[in-house]
């Protein structure tokens, strides 16, 4: 076992576009535009989310403002119901579908598998030329009329309001397409492309869980791509499938939507999981514990996912079985999710860990995802669930795992690998700052609706009883300073970019495997094909060089200090 | 994981600008049947994708069929059953001439594969246009469905059972996209044929044609399906 080649390289040779990182290897517009780099469409895909997030953070801060008190307060009805959708589809579709898989795992699933690309390099740029066509069609939506239906679709609604549905959903059907392109990228890459020595048990759990997620990507979005397609036949040409105006039945809408939406909520956590565990790792400078289950459990995660979608329907008219059933199989999934967080808190335990601002967004994870998924036993339940159903106690709920889950792992992994994909380093203390607001607001926004839903308020309701006003006013005033969070951290990144200090290779100390290239790593990723001998998280093996290359001071005597104390 | 340090500098430049392998070869993959199982593998997952796809189709169809039984046996009733047996034979033959030219590429012997993917994309061409002989005369006779349902059939038929325009729209919707299907097909196998001409394949290398051809196959596959669920019953 040697340190990494990129930053000790001989510089004797002659050919240095060879040696230059992935950001200067070319320059130009075009460079960037027509790009087989998985490090670069994965920075694309990184801006494009971001852009996204920012749109549907600011219909989610409309919606907030609107509901601060009875009746109208900024907006009409009209707009109220578009402003919501918006904020779900754009959400769901544009953002937090693709962000972890799309952007981070483009970026290091290469690395981490020791290759120097994904398996399909055309087909990525093209997925993300998808993506962008799709997010026009969705743009193209907002400008129209938008879409008032919720970012669900349900018929026959949909088929009737005369807003913008066909460019919506068509533009959520062309996503779907980017989304299972990178999905069968992404496996065909983790299954051929691993370096020598990278057996399937020593592959990081990041790859176990996108690898996981691909698959899920791969057998539920084309059940929603037809079911759009069906929505926007029965529109356009009446079809009658759907529409029980034609004699069409609306519950099997749902039930394809959900056969398709409730797996992708894996879509969304699996991802937040990866990012998680690698964080754990890194700052308990330890291997996790019960490898093999975590990593099971998110395959077993994958497969769960698809037995369980009719439990958002339980009061939609399914037979009284159908919904004993959908409700046992729906508690199964509690086990492969608990064996994640028992580990998890396992490996913290005796770890040594520390707390800089990527590992602060692994534990707000762990705390949240854990309030996410208690919370939704009760939906799970179904005497409990016919009084919860479509109040704001789900809103609460599927907030905390999505944003407490998914989005604080993107996050958290942005952070933690920013200095790989940037070569920067960013202030530690403003980022700390920005994660305490953000953890803050989020519970303050979030925790108060799942009273409010306990005490009957219903979603997507416009207008309420004065009796809610404190609640809702509580709730919007937490929104208000996740937003100033957000802000904060995108001043941070930003400044990082322009003056951060440049970043050693492996800042944390980790021992994961796409911490041994430069920083940031060259165009080709490796000089040659790596070969691989040990574990992602095994530190006892990892040499010293591996561990501190380059490490700043103060950091090179903390982790020493640790390690001492571990061996002493 | 280790990474060479002191990699000598002939070796690297071997590496980067001299002999990777072929030239179909590309860069990220170090050795030819890496490439070639990579792409299979992708297009297998592909081919999976769309299976599902159909799928929800097939759903619709069964869901719809076992709610309203009447109108689906009358619908079928309208369906020409020798124009859906005989654009059945001209598919699977096709099928067969695709196998063929995938042979023809593992031997290398270009001209026939170029004979091959002709023939395959004439049966797809004269599917196609038996295909809409029938969906003509469905169009003609108002057999639509949903709004656009009005049938006026010349020998004053008996009424339809009520619901039968959706037979007609799981029918349009089902063939409809298969034939989507066979038409992107026939702009694969066309590709295929224009870099066959170029010399792209030989003996050593014939993945593309290979993953067109399983491509085909599939479109092949949902045909035999459908046929018996929509004309036979
Ligand atoms: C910035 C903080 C956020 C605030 C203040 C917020 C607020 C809201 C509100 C008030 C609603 C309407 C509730 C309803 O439909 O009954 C809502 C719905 C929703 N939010 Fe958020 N949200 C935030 C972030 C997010 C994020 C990051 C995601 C996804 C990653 C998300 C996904 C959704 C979805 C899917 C819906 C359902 C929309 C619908 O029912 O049609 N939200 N959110
Ligand atoms: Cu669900």
């Amino acid at each position: 076992m040697t340190a990494q080649a990129g930053a000790t390289h001989p510089t004797s040779h002659d050919h240095a576009h060879d040696d230059a990182d992935y950001l200067r290897a070319t320059r130009g517009f075009r460079s960037w535009a027509m790009t087989l780099d998985h490090k670069r469409i994965g920075i694309m895909y990184l801006v494009a989310v971001l852009t996204a997030f920012l749109a549907g953070g600011i219909f989610a801060l409309i919606v907030r403002t609107e509901l601060l008190w009875p009746g109208r307060t900024i907006v009409d009805p009209d707009t109220y119901n578009k402003a919501f959708t918006l904020h779900g589809a754009i959400m769901v579709f544009l953002f937090i579908i693709p962000s972890i898989p799309a952007a981070l795992g483009n970026f290091f699933l290469p690395l981490m598998l020791g290759a120097k690309d994904v398996a399909f390099p055309r087909l990525n740029l093209a997925s993300f030329y998808i993506y962008v066509f799709g997010a026009i069609f969705a743009l193209f939506s907002i400008v129209t009329s938008a879409v008032d239906t919720g970012w669900t679709f349900y018929t026959p609604y949909s088929t009737q309001t005369g807003t913008a549905v066909i460019a919506m959903t068509l533009g959520a059907f062309i996503l779907g397409f980017s989304s299972i392109l990178t999905g069968v990228n992404f496996i065909a890459t983790v299954h051929k492309l691993r370096a020598p020595g990278l057996h399937w048990k020593r592959l990081p759990l990041f790859v176990w869980s996108i690898y996981a997620t691909s698959v899920i990507q791969v057998l539920a979005t084309p059940v929603l791509a037809i079911t759009l397609l069906l929505l926007i036949m029965e529109r356009a040409l009446t079809l009658g499938i759907f529409d029980p105006r034609l004699g069409g039945d609306p519950v099997l809408f749902q039930h394809f939507f959900w056969f398709y939406s409730h797996p992708a909520v894996y879509i969304m956590i699996l991802p937040g999981m990866a990012v998680v565990s690698e964080l754990i790792a890194t700052f308990s400078r330890r291997k996790i514990f019960g490898y093999m289950f975590v990593a099971m459990s998110s395959v077993a995660l994958a497969l769960l996912a698809f037995l369980v979608w009719a439990h958002h329907m339980f009061v939609a008219g399914m037979s009284e079985y159908a919904v004993m059933v959908f409700s046992g199989l729906t508690f199964l999934v509690a086990i492969p999710s608990a064996v994640k967080v028992f580990n998890w808190v396992a490996t913290l335990y005796k770890g040594s860990v520390s707390f800089e601002s990527p590992m602060l967004y692994g534990l707000a994870f762990i705390v949240l995802f854990t309030v996410g998924g208690l919370t939704g036993l009760p939906l799970a339940t179904i005497v409990t669930d016919v009084h919860l159903h479509d109040t704001y106690y789900v809103v609460a709920h599927f907030h905390y795992v999505m944003v407490g889950g998914t989005v604080f792992g993107f996050i958290g992994g942005l952070h933690y690998w920013w200095p790989k994909m940037t070569g920067k380093l960013y202030n530690e203390r403003l980022a700390q700052i920005a994660f305490a607001l953000v953890f803050t607001g989020f519970n303050v926004t979030f925790f108060t609706q799942f009273l409010l839903g306990s005490h009957g308020m219903p979603r997507r309701y416009y207008d309420y009883l004065d009796q809610y006003q404190p609640l809702h006013g509580f709730s919007s005033f937490g929104s208000y300073i996740l937003g100033v969070g957000f802000v904060i951290m995108l001043w941070m990144f930003v400044q990082s970019l322009m003056r951060g200090a440049k970043s050693p290779p492996n800042p944390w100390g980790s021992a994961a495997f796409e911490w041994q290239t430069s920083s940031p790593p060259i165009a080709h990723n490796f000089h040659e094909t790596p070969i691989v001998t040990r574990g992602p998280y095994d530190y006892h093996l990892a040499t010293e060089e591996e561990l501190y290359t380059g490490f700043p001071e103060d950091r090179v005597e903390r982790v020493t200090a640790k390690t001492e104390k571990e061996e002493g | 994981m280790a990474t060479p340090t002191t990699e000598s500098a002939a070796a690297h430049d071997e590496h980067a600008h001299g002999s990777h392998g072929p030239k179909w070869l590309q860069h990220h993959f170090d050795m030819p049947v890496q490439q070639f199982e990579a792409a299979k593998l992708g297009m297998w997952a592909f081919l999976a994708q769309e299976i599902l796809f159909f799928s929800g189709l097939f759903v619709a169809y069964a869901v719809i069929r076992q709610q309203y039984p009447e109108a689906f046996a009358a619908g079928s009733h309208q369906l020409d059953k020798i124009m859906g047996g005989i654009n059945t034979i001209v598919l699977l033959f096709s099928s067969l001439t695709a196998a063929l030219s995938v042979r023809s590429a593992q031997l290398g012997k270009k001209n026939e594969v170029n004979l091959y993917l002709g023939i395959t994309i004439l049966c797809a061409f004269g599917f196609l246009i038996i295909k809409y002989f029938e969906y003509s005369t469905k169009i003609e006779h108002g057999l639509l469905p949903g709004q656009y349902w009005h049938p006026h059939m010349e020998h004053g038929h008996a009424l339809f059972p009520a619901h039968t325009h959706v037979f007609f729209g799981v029918y349009f919707m089902l063939t409809g996209l298969h034939g989507l299907h066979v038409a992107i097909g026939i702009g694969i196998l066309a590709w295929i044929m224009w870099r066959n001409n170029r010399g792209e394949f030989s003996k050593d290398y014939w993945t593309p044609v290979d993953l067109a051809a399983l491509y085909w196959h599939l479109v092949d596959l949902i045909w035999i399906y459908l046929f018996p669920l929509l004309y036979l019953i």
